[in-house]
């Protein structure tokens, strides 16, 4: 199991800056190891951020995105106490959800 | 004898594996569209996403550093002040996968968002917006990497 997120979510007036830094290798699938062979491809495609359980954003991602990942995003309309979730599935299928308070 | 423990864990590896060589179908989420992020130019990706020919705009604000010295992490940022935007991507054009990250926005988002993507080397670096009228407007700066640490 991937390593808790780290999220910040600061209101300022009717807007929340969430930012995300998220725990992953992020392989590309372009890499070889020392032996010669490819190591095999392993990222998070899938990120969904939730505001008070009401879907917000998704994105994709590829291998371009760097290992252990930065997101920041403005969430309009949500105020101190609200909270913020963050979902990421991986290419291997394995998935993280974490939660967040905003301040 | 095997215990459903040990049963569960061994075929939770192998659909892993099967994930990984994309062999299980189902694996793949609806969102997640493969054939943008194998494209090699910014015409496929378009294509791929069925989105129209980008033009540029200064409407859209590509913020990234012109000196890269660490290419494994370079901090990009996309906004625009442009209403009803749908989607915002970021392109590496020299990147192995031209397509770093497609961002589905809605309402509740404003259309400002920031991640790190990896260069291999060199680059124009694009930030595209996709607006709900189906226009497709880009910014694009150049990149330049420093790999090696000796600061160029």
């Amino acid at each position: 199991m991937a390593d808790p997120m780290r999220i910040r979510a600061q209101a300022a007036g009717d807007k929340t800056t969430v930012r995300v830094l998220m725990s992953h290798e992020m392989e590309t699938g372009q890499r070889k190891d020392s032996a010669g062979k490819t190591i095999p491809a392993w990222h998070i495609q899938e990120v969904e951020a939730k505001h008070n359980g009401k879907s917000v954003m998704t994105a994709e991602w590829g291998g371009g995105v760097s290992k252990n990942p930065f997101l920041q995003f403005t969430v309009k309309g949500a105020k101190a106490g609200d909270k913020i979730s963050i979902t990421w599935k991986d290419n291997k299928g394995d998935t993280r959800t974490d939660e967040a308070t905003v301040t | 004898m095997q215990t459903r423990r040990e049963t569960l864990k061994q075929s939770a590896l192998v659909a892993g594996l099967m994930a990984a060589t994309g062999l299980f179908p189902q694996y793949a989420h609806a969102n997640f569209n493969k054939a943008a992020f194998d494209a090699k130019n910014m015409a496929e990706v378009m294509k791929a996403l069925g989105a129209g020919a980008p033009v540029e705009s200064k409407d859209v604000t590509l913020t990234a550093p012109d000196i890269a010295e660490n290419g494994a992490v370079v901090p990009v940022g996309a906004s625009t002040t442009l209403p009803n935007v749908k989607r915002l991507l970021f392109l590496v054009e020299k990147n192995p996968s031209v397509l770093v990250g497609v961002f589905n926005l809605t309402d509740s988002v404003e259309a400002n968002v920031a991640t790190r993507t990896k260069m291999g080397q060199s680059s124009d670096v694009f930030a595209v917006a996709i607006l709900g009228d189906g226009k497709v407007l880009y910014a694009k700066k150049e990149v330049k990497v420093t790999l090696g640490g000796c600061g160029g």
